[in-house]
């Protein structure tokens, strides 16, 4: 039995997931079909959006925000920020503008959060 | 002196979606003000996910929602102005305001949205003793110096206060290769999101200390260490249980206030609790044509919320300027008790055309498997069954017309808690 809470909105779900046979986890307590989803991997595969900032040259404001554009494997957290902190875009950067493509062969891409006009 | 039918201050997400609604509503004559150097409010510095779920289905980060919204009042062509504070309005909706390029600017406007969101309590609220030294900073501070600035805050990192942005900074810290050594809160709960909770500390074995607090501070130039200790009851410090953290800094997640001044020098009734105007059902203050909407009138926990109470307010607004909008001769309070803290709107006129209704509310403490109810005149109208309910995380109450009716011909309404089972 594991005791979770659904980080997959602020509801905050208490969810029970019975991991007595992984092959059949059952899960419980969750509110929407995303709550069933996040506990089925929180317990087989935990995985997170990284969001962090990236480094802008010539840009109004020195850096850019940037998110994982899909969840990545938790334990690959740190892995992700070391390679968003050996980028230095070029303003000026576009919100989706590809930061990092296919970050660590995750399949993911790193992609810019936010609008960064170039420097007055 | 200028003249604008409907002035909104403040270009954050109230700001931004009052302004869109009022556009929406058919009304033209829009003038935004906005104290920062661009739209989109506190949200620029919120990197993180989980904005928009409700609102557009999907997981944004903040400066992504907010530019959902800027884009939307581009669009919509309404004008604004940025780098502009204002510093006065009065009973007249004249705004006082001053910019680098326009100098002091005087406006007449017929109606007033204040949108201006909220402050963060700082140390001086809560009188911690102890050096004064480098290293003490609010946790908004703190995010928009790494955020916006892209500068680092410190290694070694102390947190007081488990409300949203300190959890969100606890992680943030992290990920920018600091250590986060202890997350404190005085109360037995904490006043963040659970989910925060998890995906910010218990993702990276960051410890939280619920009942305890920071005493002292020590250093001389920089924060070398602070000093911690459990609190009573009565949250009083119990001495023997204090323990020193090495750290160069801590930062303050003591809670928010909204920022009213521009609502209390033009004579706008505030609430106590709330910290932020008295509202009926259209987001009317005290004050006829002056509407508050988001942070400003109280502190919300999703942006979501906000967006819709500010659209609504827009909206309102609209509805005051072509007077559509019912009389408040007759209004209702809305008490609340048995644990509901305060409701948003406070008052109903009685002649209302509004349906449905959406009560905001705060509970005062953790309850479990209660019902939140709306009760008129004694009778049960409205219920809502909620496993568990804590002050961090706001409760709403949808009401539709047939419920809206009863509230009108009723003398006592009243939200309060009900335990079941």
């Amino acid at each position: 039995m594991r005791e979770l809470i659904c980080i997959c909105c602020p509801l905050g779900c208490h969810i029970t997931v019975d991991d007595s046979d992984l092959n059949n986890l059952k899960v419980t307590g969750n509110s929407c079909l995303r709550g069933d989803k996040y506990a089925r991997e929180e317990v087989t595969c935990p995985k997170r959006t990284v969001t962090s900032i990236c480094k802008v040259a010539g840009g109004e404001i020195p850096v850019v925000p940037c998110k994982t554009k899909d969840t990545v494997e938790k334990g690959l957290i740190f892995d992700v920020l070391k390679e968003i902190s050996k980028v230095t875009l070029k303003a000026p950067v576009h919100i989706g503008d590809v930061v990092i493509k296919n970050v660590l062969n995750t399949g993911v891409d790193v992609v810019a959060t936010k609008n960064i006009d170039i420097k007055r | 002196m200028l003249h604008h039918r409907l002035v909104i201050i403040g270009g954050g997400p109230a700001g931004l979606a009052a302004a869109h609604g009022a556009y929406e509503e058919g009304e033209r004559d829009i003038l935004i003000l906005e104290r920062e150097e661009h739209l989109g409010g506190i949200l620029n510095q919120c990197i993180h996910n989980g904005f928009g779920l409700h609102t557009f289905k999907e997981e944004l980060t903040g400066p992504e929602y907010a530019s959902r919204f800027i884009d939307l009042v581009k669009k919509d062509n309404i004008p604004y102005k940025l780098n502009t504070t204002v510093i006065d309005v009065n009973k007249d909706k004249i705004i006082t305001a001053v910019n680098q390029e326009d100098g002091l600017l005087l406006i007449k406007a017929d109606a007033i949205i204040l949108a201006c969101g909220c402050r963060e309590r700082p140390r001086g609220a809560i009188n911690i003793a102890g050096a004064r030294c480098a290293g003490i900073y609010s946790a908004g501070t703190a995010q928009k110096l790494v955020n916006i600035d892209g500068l680092k805050v410190g290694k070694e990192v102390v947190i007081l206060g488990s409300g949203d942005i300190g959890l969100i900074m606890a992680r943030r810290m992290t990920f920018e290769g600091a250590k986060v050594k202890a997350v404190c809160e005085l109360m037995p709960y904490s006043s963040g999101l659970n989910r925060n909770i998890v995906q910010c500390l218990n993702d990276f074995d960051i410890p939280l200390y619920f009942s305890h607090t920071v005493i002292k501070i020590n250093g001389k130039d920089r924060v070398e260490s602070v000093v911690v200790a459990k609190v009573d009851e009565k949250l009083n410090p119990i001495l023997d249980t204090a323990f020193e953290i090495k750290c160069d800094t801590l930062l303050l997640s003591v809670g928010l206030l909204p920022e009213n001044e521009l609502a209390r020098t033009c004579g706008v009734e505030l609430s106590r609790v709330t910290n932020g105007a008295i509202v009926d059902e259209s987001m009317m203050t005290s004050m006829d044509g002056i509407f508050e909407c988001g942070n400003v009138l109280h502190v919300h926990d999703l942006v979501d919320y906000v967006s819709e109470e500010s659209t609504n307010a827009g909206k309102s607004a609209v509805r005051y300027l072509n007077k559509s909008i019912s009389s408040r001769d007759q209004v209702l309070e809305v008490k609340t008790s048995n644990g509901v803290r305060y409701s948003v709107p406070q008052l109903i006129k009685k002649d209302t055309d509004y349906t449905p209704i959406q009560f905001k509310m705060r509970v005062s403490n953790v309850f479990k498997n209660v019902e939140v109810a709306l009760f008129v005149d004694g009778e049960k109208v409205a219920k809502k069954i909620k496993q568990i309910v804590t002050p961090g995380e706001m409760e709403t109450l949808l009401v539709k017309e047939d419920i809206v009716k009863k509230i009108k011909s009723g003398q006592n309404v009243e939200l309060t808690l009900v335990k079941r089972g």
